[in-house]
């Protein structure tokens, strides 16, 4: 049997079909159903309102104010889930980068450590929010230890601080091994032969992380902050799990929002839960084009070194 | 003073001695907060109900000792017992009626004792409750649940395999106009979250009519990015020497990717493999969209409906997220050195 030119098109036909089918067609319907109303899933007996669902969701008083909107519940979400990336990625990428850091230092048993700070990255956001739910409840081991430290229990999900917290520690320790790995395999590149001649010259280690390490580091660590921040605006399975959304819209991230808007409520807002999702879809296309402005730049800093 | 000599150690020199020092007190510390709450939730899953609802918790599982009564088909539970005299005795209970505990000792059948449920608390021993576990079956649909899972998980990552490998296929042994324009079609959909297509997927998945099916979780998720270029780059290493030789043989193009190619992409496979079952088994929201009758759920879906619900039955929770982590951790274990190479060098999750 010869090469034809339709071969490789048979080798390509599954994949391409399945692609076709629940990304880029679906990619299609979303423009439609975000400009046009109704509560009907089925595209042909829903009437064409224009921009009404993207004029609902933006119909604000103030956008720092969400309950001056229309969709109070929406805004806040933004506003959660904004202040949530900002505080989630900072500690996250630092404390992945001090993980990393002593991670690649001469220690004893690197791959058993390694294991243990990527472990949690496993497990499923499911199981990753009921451990700690199980530990954060009324009558959990948190509550025993303060009340074991002459403290007073404290319903650690039901006040909207702590709630937001908890949701930002537990992402935190669920992802941050994944962030770790990368930054490890960046420290790796790095010539040894570097820190040896920091040390002929008795430069303290202090020294040589900030003059060595973290300059040769910053591509990689400019890579992470956009992947996580990526990550970060997508938040929802394990804080649904987890608080709800609550207490209140406390802990209400942006998909989350979406999924309530379009699967949860009584009257599916179909139209407003798509024009939702265009608007996230825009925020991520945002940071994934400056992820791929970032590792270009990392491939060109990598030439010159 | 201390703080003296840790300022002074390093000027010395000496400086291995802090840093290390700092490093192994930093990773005792991870290993603490990465691992407790994991080892805290398997202990929690081999206490009794009423262990569970016992403040402060203890670590350990504890539960109430019981003891064979002879005449009697079921063990008894066993009380330590004030007696009326002043003195205390191990006793196991009949039964209760309202204040007044009926016990007797094992040793003595013939005698009860009726006593104040006062005065009497009761004796407790390192025991595992595996009736969290075995109960599982007939408690809840936990059979269901599971083969749901595994389904789920098994098929697609067959498809994964196939289908990406095929693309794969494609992409690095052919040169077709369109090659490259079919390689960033594929890659793109990496930018494109489920969260952004899920009213239109529910959608498609309707119209198919797959909702409530197996197959509407699968066939969506089937055609990784990941996957395609994992085994592209891993194909483009196989010599074209070994494909042409083939061909001289006149061995067809199915056979060759059959036959020549999969064999050896083997290391490739097995890595998508992992990533593949790693992803079905701990999906979430396209499940939870996909099906909503309850026989129809995965091990994920089960977990979450049973813990909004207005009593959460904790013992048999706890133990079905632990059966729900051993898959991956067991995985993990084997496999870490593949699952941490795959992710150093593809950056994918």
């Amino acid at each position: 049997m010869k090469t034809s030119a339709s071969t490789p098109w048979f080798f390509l036909a599954p994949n391409v079909i399945v692609i076709l089918l629940f990304t880029f067609v679906p990619i299609a319907i979303n423009f439609y159903y975000a400009f046009t109303g109704g509560v009907n899933l089925y595209p042909n007996q829903r009437p064409g309102v224009g921009v009404e669902n993207f004029s609902t969701l933006l119909e604000c008083g103030s956008y720092f104010d969400p309950s001056s909107c229309r969709k109070d519940v929406f805004w806040q979400s933004i506003w959660n889930t904004a202040k949530y990336a900002i505080f989630q990625v900072t500690l996250m990428v630092l404390f992945a980068l001090i993980t990393a850091v002593v991670l690649n230092r001469k220690i004893i048993g690197r791959g058993f450590w390694r294991g243990v700070f990527f472990y949690p990255v496993l497990l499923s956001p499911v199981v990753v929010a009921l451990i700690w739910k199980w530990i954060l409840q009324r009558d959990g081991l948190l509550n025993a230890a303060m009340v074991g430290m002459g403290s007073h229990p404290v319903l650690w999900l039901a006040e909207p601080g702590w709630a937001f917290f908890w949701v930002t520690f537990v992402s935190i320790w669920a992802h941050m091994g994944f962030y770790t790995l990368i930054l490890l395999a960046g420290l790796q590149a790095i010539p040894a032969d570097l820190y040896e001649a920091a040390q002929l010259d008795k430069a303290s280690p202090w020294r040589s992380l900030t003059k060595i390490t973290l300059p040769l580091l910053m591509p990689n660590l400019l890579v992470v902050v956009v992947l996580a921040l990526i990550k970060a605006v997508q938040i929802f399975d394990e804080v649904f799990v987890l608080t709800g959304g609550g207490p209140g819209s406390a802990t209400t991230f942006v998909v989350q929002f979406i999924y309530q808007t379009g699967f949860v409520e009584p009257v599916r807002l179909y139209g407003i839960a798509a024009a939702g999702s265009l608007l996230l879809a825009l925020a991520l296309v945002a940071l994934t084009l400056l992820q791929l402005k970032l590792s270009n730049a990392e491939k060109t800093g990598e030439r010159v070194k | 003073m201390k703080a003296l000599n840790f300022l002074t150690r390093t000027r010395n020199g000496r400086s291995m001695d802090w840093t290390d020092w700092l490093s192994y007190s930093y990773l005792a510390m991870g290993l603490f907060l990465m691992f407790g709450p994991v080892l805290w939730l398997v202990m929690s899953s081999f206490k009794t109900e009423s262990a569970l609802n016992e403040f402060p918790p203890s670590f350990l599982p504890y539960g109430q000792k019981s003891i064979a009564v002879p005449g009697e088909e079921k063990m008894k539970p066993v009380y330590r017992v004030k007696m009326p005299d002043g003195s205390t005795k191990e006793l196991a209970e009949l039964r209760r009626i309202g204040l007044t505990s009926t016990l007797i000792d094992p040793a003595r059948p013939d005698d009860l004792i009726r006593v104040n449920v006062k005065d009497r608390e009761p004796v407790r021993e390192f025991k595992l409750a595996t009736e969290n576990y075995t109960d599982l079956g007939g408690q809840i649909k936990f059979g269901t649940y599971l083969w749901n899972s595994v389904f789920i998980t098994l098929i697609a990552t067959i498809l994964t395999l196939l289908f990406n490998s095929m693309a794969a296929f494609a992409l690095s042994k052919y040169k077709f106009s369109g090659r490259t324009a079919v390689f960033l079609l594929i890659l793109g959909t990496l930018m494109v979250p489920p969260a952004i297509v899920l009213v239109p997927n529910f959608l498609v998945i309707s119209e198919l009519g797959l909702l409530n099916s197996l197959w509407g979780v699968i066939w969506p998720a089937i055609a990784t990015p990941t996957g395609v270029f994992l085994l592209r780059q891993y194909m483009l290493t196989i010599p074209d020497e070994l494909l042409e030789a083939a061909r001289m043989d006149n061995a067809s193009e199915w056979q060759i990717y059959w036959r020549i190619v999969l064999p050896l992409a083997a290391p490739a496979l097995a890595v998508l493999a992992i990533f593949s079952v790693m992803w079905r088994w701990n999906d979430f929201l396209w499940p939870l969209i996909v099906l909503s009758k309850n026989e129809k759920f995965t091990l994920q879906l089960a977990l979450n409906a049973f813990q909004g619900d207005l009593v959460t039955q904790w013992n048999y929770l706890l133990a079905m997220t632990v059966i729900t982590l051993l898959p991956i951790t067991i995985v993990f274990a084997f496999l870490q050195k593949y699952i941490t190479q795959g992710i150093a060098s593809a950056g994918v999750k």
